[in-house]
């Protein structure tokens, strides 16, 4: 059976699982926080400890899609509203109820050296296993000089950190804002300020929408609203660049604790994959509760014990090299979209992308005889929807009829005019088709033999540069 | 005149209340959401007015309502009652490429239902182009589908059209011939009160019986369009069909929705087994019946009935008596209702009796529903039109007859088939109309 357990994660935090809660409204307490650790929970970022402020009403806010609710989530909620006091003393009771679960202490603090020192001291006292520096929060605080304030100044973020690992004796994270240009430049300052590990990402700048009544952004707080924080699903594809951008720097990388959309194992593996060393979940739980971990430990586990993994090391970084510039990509790898003729419904969605939004090789000329060619030699998406639209179809009323309206179209599910084909000869292998594609592996990117060798942007241009001035782009 | 006319009636709306209740808003955001938005959407080539499915689920889907309702009326005007009459399982939602994926298929009809019912909600009109800018003057016999389809689009366009209808309100099976619990007249009405604001003129009360009233009709439009339906309900041809105690389906049908005929007692048998049929054993039983046969010469496979009409006339409480045929209805002793039937058996696809299978039926009703006869009689002596088959001989794609001045569409001219054939009928014709007198005129 594959182990999950964290153990030594920068430095000294051990945890049962890698999936802890993000410093967040989940975390808000410890009574929460106990019940979270009994769902399944490794470990708990408290909701950020310091001088207690006043939240405003509404809070949170949603981007739905296509009727799905809370693809990507924002809050204009600030830090802890309840003082610092009773944070700590249920901190050093949950500790003392869950000993082997990792309890961090997200903090901020205005920027002097005495407070933070002082708030480090009283987490450790409460048996904080490691310390989580708030230098991301992006709204409200930051207009205090705290939070993304900090975290956007390289200079700041490694001044903070200095003045906190002076103090702390247990592994110092600093939490990362990704609203900057390069998150590996304050990555960069935190490890020279002493920062045993990371946390990333923090919440995106965002607006996640206008009343189209009233005129007014949401959340709406009065008639006005402010820049949220946006995570949940939506944001998974940039924390997971960020996270990439920082573990293959070696001068940012350190442990890291991934953030960003996750729900399932299956993103927390993809973040591991890449370099993380736990997961942080917010959002998913906020949507459905604690007890989704129970799915996150099992599928991961069960994943692993598929894949031969023993541990989270086993796999950890795995694809973080995989990630490269674009100079270094094989430009002489091919492939070619191919449609299965077998599962293919008839859609005919890959058609009108191609044509629409890629490179005009999608044909819906199988019954009509296939032709190879530049785009000048097919009928339009036009031409084709001219013709169905000018044929006559009657209701089949009798059962002969119906017989005949709906007896197998062919040998195939789908009748076999309405089944694209690709003109392999025009494919560029850009994926576009595949993946508007509503059916599991009906159109599949096929390798092509080029019989030429594998040749990289760089190798070919290399010494290009001494003929002629390079071009901007 | 108005068209909405008709008393709202407390008891039959209970007792024919919908079969399918609307979609809640957010139900209809999400069923919208499912659609794949396929290209040259099979669902669209499906629909015999190829209403732009996809086109008007997406609208549905981002909240243009208005929008969706357009586009589906701009295709067909009778896309509302079509929502509720049409046999989707043959038509667009059986076409949905989501079948071939073993997932349910859009519901595409509760949609274009939700679509439809909002912009009546809205109380908003249809745009309509200037009255009189072409100078076309049509008129349609018959305010069935097919004609106001036809009128419709004319008047969309600016021509003039007047529809001549002999009874006292329009919508022919529409609003007369379609069970309730699918259609109820009064929507039928009020979809038809958005064709009457268009433009569209009614004369009602008006019977087109002989050559006369068709020379007339000649002397004052350029084109005149048939949409006259089918003819009487055919007749058993048995003895004791004059009766009191016999009615025939579309009879029926129409009493029971204009509120003429409000209760039924003991036992009807309906003979036949068409969708009428079953529209007439269903309204039957709704109509207080306890025992309602459906008496059909073949068997159980042989229906015309669609089978999700079959499947509701058994959860209705319809009873089925297979192979069987009536003799002769007659009055018993103490002056009861008899229906002598008699067990047959398919030889060399002919029905033979089978000896001592006799047997008599005590009931209250009899109620034939074998098909309706061709009408088309008078316009092959009157107009000059080809007839086939009891049927006026058309060209599909531009409704023309035999005689140029003459067009055809609906029942009277593709044999008796759905709202949406016929609505696709007329359309076509208005189109041709449209084409012909913009090349004269120029």
């Amino acid at each position: 059976m594959p182990d999950i357990h964290i153990r030594g994660f920068a430095g000294s935090i051990n945890a049962p699982n890698p999936f802890w809660l993000a410093s967040a409204p989940p975390t808000n307490c410890g009574e929460q926080i106990m019940r979270a650790f009994d769902a399944g929970w490794g470990g708990a970022v408290w909701k950020t400890i310091g001088e207690p402020i006043t939240n405003v009403s509404s809070r949170y806010s949603s981007a739905d899609w296509q009727g799905l609710r809370m693809m990507g989530f924002n809050n204009i909620e600030l830090i802890s509203d309840r003082s610092i006091e009773i944070n700590l003393r249920e901190m050093a009771e949950v500790k003392k109820r869950y000993p082997y679960h990792a309890v961090i202490a997200s903090l901020m603090v205005e920027s002097k050296r005495e407070a933070w020192h002082e708030i480090v001291a009283r987490a450790e006292d409460a048996g904080a296993d490691g310390l989580e520096l708030n230098f991301g929060c992006p709204h409200g605080m930051s207009e205090r000089g705290m939070g993304s304030a900090v975290g956007q100044v390289p200079e700041y973020a490694e001044m903070i950190t200095g003045w906190v690992k002076e103090k702390a004796r247990t592994p110092v994270l600093v939490k990362l804002t990704p609203n900057i240009t390069d998150i590996r430049t304050v990555a960069r300052a935190a490890r020279r300020g002493g920062a045993d590990g990371l946390s990333a990402i923090n919440t995106i700048n965002s607006i996640t929408g206008i009343d189209l009544d009233t005129f007014e952004p949401r959340p709406n707080v009065d008639g006005k609203s402010s820049h949220g924080g946006y995570c949940g699903p939506a944001v998974k594809p940039i924390a997971l660049n960020m996270v990439q951008q920082v573990m293959a720097d070696p001068e940012s990388a350190l442990p890291l604790s991934a953030i960003g959309g996750i729900e399932t194992w299956r993103d927390a593996a993809e973040f591991i994959l890449l370099g993380a060393g736990t997961v942080q979940v917010c959002t998913a739980v906020m949507h459905y509760g604690y007890r989704i971990v129970e799915d996150m430990a099992e599928g991961l586990v069960g994943w692993m014990r598929s894949k031969g993994f023993a541990s989270i090391d086993d796999f950890r970084g795995l694809s973080l090299h995989r990630v490269t510039d674009w100079k270094n990509l094989n430009l002489n790898y091919k492939i070619v979209a191919r449609i299965d003729e077998k599962k293919c419904i008839g859609c005919d969605l890959c058609h009108i992308a191609c044509w629409d939004g890629a490179h005009q090789c999608i044909h819906l000329d199988r019954a009509s005889g296939p032709v190879n060619g530049h785009v000048e030699l097919h009928p339009t998406p036009a031409d084709n929807e001219a013709r169905t639209r000018d044929s006559i179809t009657v209701t089949p009323v009798t059962r002969q009829e119906r017989a005949a309206a709906f007896s197998k179209p062919g040998p195939y599910l789908a009748p076999i005019a309405r089944i694209p084909r690709v003109d392999e000869t025009e494919c560029v292998g850009c994926n576009l088709c595949s993946l508007v594609c509503p059916v599991d592996q009906c159109i599949t990117m096929v390798r092509v033999d080029t019989g030429l060798a594998p040749e990289t942007w760089e190798e070919r241009t290399r010494g290009a540069a001494c003929v002629t001035q390079p071009q901007r782009s | 005149m108005s068209t909405l006319t008709l008393p709202d009636d407390p008891q039959l709306r209970e007792r024919f209340s919908e079969l399918k209740r609307p979609l809640t808003p957010q139900a209809a955001t999400i069923e919208a959401n499912r659609c794949l938005y396929c290209f040259d959407a099979p669902c669209t080539t499906a629909c015999p007015t190829h209403i732009d499915v996809p086109g008007f689920i997406k609208r549905i889907a981002s909240g243009n309502l208005r929008g969706s309702a357009l586009r589906i009326l701009d295709a067909n005007i009778l896309g509302g009652s079509c929502s509720r009459a049409c046999p989707v399982d043959v038509l667009c939602e059986g076409a949905c490429v989501l079948h071939r994926q073993g997932r349910h298929p859009i519901r595409i009809a509760q949609l274009q239902r939700h679509a439809i019912d909002s912009f009546h909600a809205s109380g908003e009109e249809l745009l309509k182009a200037p009255p009189a800018s072409r100078m076309v003057r049509v008129a349609c016999i018959g305010a069935g589908p097919a004609s106001l389809a036809c009128a419709a689009e004319l008047c969309r366009q600016g021509a003039s059209a007047t529809i001549l209808e002999r009874r006292a309100l329009p919508g022919g099976l529409n609003t007369y011939g379609v069970a309730e619990y699918k259609l109820r007249a009064a929507d039928s009405l009020r979809e038809i009160e958005l064709i009457r604001q268009m433009g569209v003129q009614f004369r009602f009360g008006a019977s087109m019986d002989t050559a006369d009233d068709l020379r007339a009709l000649e002397d004052e439009f350029d084109f005149i369009f048939l949409g006259i339906g089918l003819g009487a309900m055919q007749r058993l041809n048995i003895p004791g069909e004059e009766s009191d105690g016999v009615m025939n389906a579309l009879e029926l049908i129409a009493e029971y929705k204009t509120g003429r005929l409000r209760e039924l007692t003991g036992t009807v048998v309906v003979v036949g087994a068409g969708n009428t049929a079953i529209d007439a054993a269903n309204a039957a039983r709704r109509l207080g019946a306890e025992t309602v046969y459906l008496l059909y010469r073949r068997g159980e496979s042989d229906i015309s009935a669609f089978n999700f009409e079959y499947e509701h006339a058994k959860q209705e409480g319809v009873q089925f008596l297979w192979r069987r045929q009536p003799a002769a209805i007659r009055r018993g002793d103490h002056g009861q209702l008899l229906l002598d039937t008699v067990q047959v058996r398919e030889v060399d696809k002919k029905l033979l009796p089978i000896p001592d299978s006799q047997f008599t039926i005590a009931c209250n009703l009899v109620v034939p529903a074998i098909g309706q006869s061709p009408i088309a009689q008078l316009m092959r002596e009157a107009c000059r039109i080809e007839i086939k088959d009891g049927g006026i001989v058309t060209d599909r794609a531009t409704g023309r007859t035999s005689n140029p001045r003459y067009f055809a569409g609906g029942d009277c001219a593709n044999g008796g088939r759905e709202v949406v054939d016929a609505v696709a009928d007329g359309k076509r014709s208005a189109l041709t109309m449209l084409k012909i007198a913009e090349a004269v005129y120029a």
